[in-house]
């Protein structure tokens, strides 16, 4: 009995080590003289690498998404007789809820698992610790870049996927199913706000991305150096930043659709 | 770039001890390790030696004790003083460590370009020279899967003296090696050892192939040094333990067997838990 007590201590501390350690690496990796000539080519590897490499399955995934919103909501939609509105409901739902959701959730298993494979297999080859022998931090060197092209892509991800999805909606709704083009986009330019909806999207976005960005980092930095460590480690990212995604969805959008 | 505060050792190390998780790794060692010799560091598996390599190079913290390089503190001095203290070690990992994203020449140049704001065309004439060094010229285009674990080895080799260091550690350089390749790094290591005059450490287990170079020898075994002299001191060694890992005796003061209760006992007395 007393024993059970122990391991839910021991594992609660351990989890509150990580939390702590994971601050610590993000701190160190950001906080720091800026050294622009180093870090800007760096940086623009990793957003090819992070962000452009993941345009195909955004791009992809918000038309087949945005496709599938226009059908359903012109099925529903069209029994009332208001089918005009299915312009509006799909640049909603994208923009307030499914582009920065769906962004994040594809982003955590794109460029967050290869992100965290990718860490974890330079620590296991030893290449953290030569580059920290070589006299160059591996937080600035490595993750920093990481981050940053991380925080960057994300918000860009869900701005082209919801653009996409928009007009993924449009092909199906006007091209296929014969809404009146002009009510669509109408309807569409009417509802939408760009303070409310837009903005409040791209916060939603910002804010994934640093979190996807930062738990796939960390979990590379922080694995089991070992082949087991790092499939378990990729596992984790994936789990984890989908569950910190669903879960700040639901508080972000408290926050900012609550008081409707 | 050397600092001559004591001539005889470059690393000082004082009642040294360190422990994962419950497991002391070391107990209270002290080692001086002679300027401008190579000095090898030998025990069985799992004697730390690896770890102590990491105690040195400040990516470890020791629980207790002291470790001085030419009278500084290794983890005494502030994160960006150890980066600089570092520039003056050079080290070979065991895997190689070779940045997988670089080709051999980038990988070569990397710690000359970081740390000197040299033009390129000189860069390119010391990575050529350090590639010649280890025989690898006309392979600066390869990329690091392109090569055998031994090529990859005196790549890694050519990074770490890069930069002239004073110090250049080897971690189990010579492990997982076919004969020829083991030969090549035991030339190259004499070699640059004499032509760059800096210490070289090397921890290792295999016997033949340090003895053959090593001015000095630390024999390590559990979380102590067990025995230190020269090579020939250490093989009239007569004490049990150090004559079992020199002679490579499977059976001795490290026992064969894992635990040593009765096997027939075991076998039909004791029932499964």
């Amino acid at each position: 009995m007393l024993n059970q007590f122990a391991l839910l201590g021991r594992s609660v501390l351990d989890r509150l080590a990580g939390i702590g350690r994971s601050g610590g690496v993000v701190w160190q990796s950001l906080v720091a003289k800026p050294a622009p000539f180093v870090m800007f080519p760096l940086l623009l590897k990793q957003i090819y690498f992070i962000g452009v490499l993941s345009l195909v399955i955004i791009i992809v995934s918000g038309l087949f998404i945005g496709m599938v919103l226009g059908l359903q909501g012109y099925t529903i939609l069209v029994d009332y007789g208001s089918e005009q509105a299915v312009g509006q409901m799909v640049a909603l739902s994208l923009v307030r809820e499914l582009a920065p959701v769906v962004t994040a959730l594809l982003f955590a298993g794109r460029a967050g698992s290869a992100l965290t494979a990718e860490i974890g297999l330079m620590k296991a080859t030893e290449q953290l610790s030569s580059l920290e022998m070589i006299g160059v931090d591996p937080l600035r060197r490595i993750v920093a870049p990481r981050l940053w092209a991380g925080f960057i892509s994300m918000p860009i991800l869900a701005i082209i996927f919801a653009m996409v999805g928009i007009w993924g909606g449009a092909l199906v709704s006007v091209e296929w199913l014969g809404i009146f083009e002009g009510s669509f986009w109408s309807n569409m330019q009417n509802s939408v706000s760009f303070t409310g909806d837009v903005l409040n999207g791209v916060i939603k976005a910002v804010v994934f991305g640093i979190v996807v960005t930062w738990i796939a980092v960390f979990q590379g930095y922080d694995c089991v150096p070992t082949s087991e460590g790092i499939s378990q480690a990729t596992t984790r990212t994936v789990v984890y930043s989908s569950l910190a995604v669903l879960a700040l969805d639901f508080i972000l959008t408290a926050l900012m659709f609550g008081d409707l | 770039m050397s600092v001559n505060n004591s001539p005889e050792s470059i690393i000082d190390i004082s009642a040294l001890s360190f422990s994962r998780g419950t497991r002391q790794i070391f107990r209270h060692v002290d080692m001086k390790i002679p300027r401008g010799k190579i000095t090898a560091i030998m025990g069985p598996s799992g004697t730390g030696k690896t770890t102590l390599l990491k105690l040195i190079g400040g990516q470890l913290r020791p629980d207790g004790g002291h470790i001085e390089i030419d009278g500084l503190d290794v983890h005494g001095i502030s994160r960006q003083q150890l980066f600089t203290l570092r520039e003056r070690m050079g080290m070979l990992f065991q895997s190689g460590a070779l940045f997988t994203d670089m080709s051999v020449y980038e990988n070569v140049a990397f710690p000359i370009k970081v740390h000197t704001k040299l033009p390129d065309d000189m860069v390119r004439d010391i990575v050529l020279l350090k590639l010649q060094a280890v025989g690898l010229r006309g392979a600066r285009d390869l990329m690091p899967s392109e090569l055998s674990g031994g090529m990859a080895r005196r790549v890694a080799l050519a990074r770490a003296i890069a930069l002239d260091p004073d110090i250049v550690m080897y971690d189990e350089p010579f492990t997982g090696q076919d004969p020829i390749a083991k030969g090549v790094l035991v030339k190259l290591i004499r070699q640059i050892n004499e032509a760059l005059g800096h210490t070289s450490i090397i921890v290792s287990h295999d016997i033949q192939e340090t003895m053959s170079i090593a001015d000095n020898i630390f024999l390590l075994s559990d979380g102590e040094v067990i025995a230190s002299g020269s090579p020939q001191e250490l093989l009239s060694n007569q004490t049990e333990q150090v004559k079992q890992f020199m002679q490579g005796l499977p059976d001795g003061p490290v026992p064969f067997h894992f635990s040593d209760d009765d096997v027939l006992e075991d076998l039909y007395f004791t029932e499964e838990r």
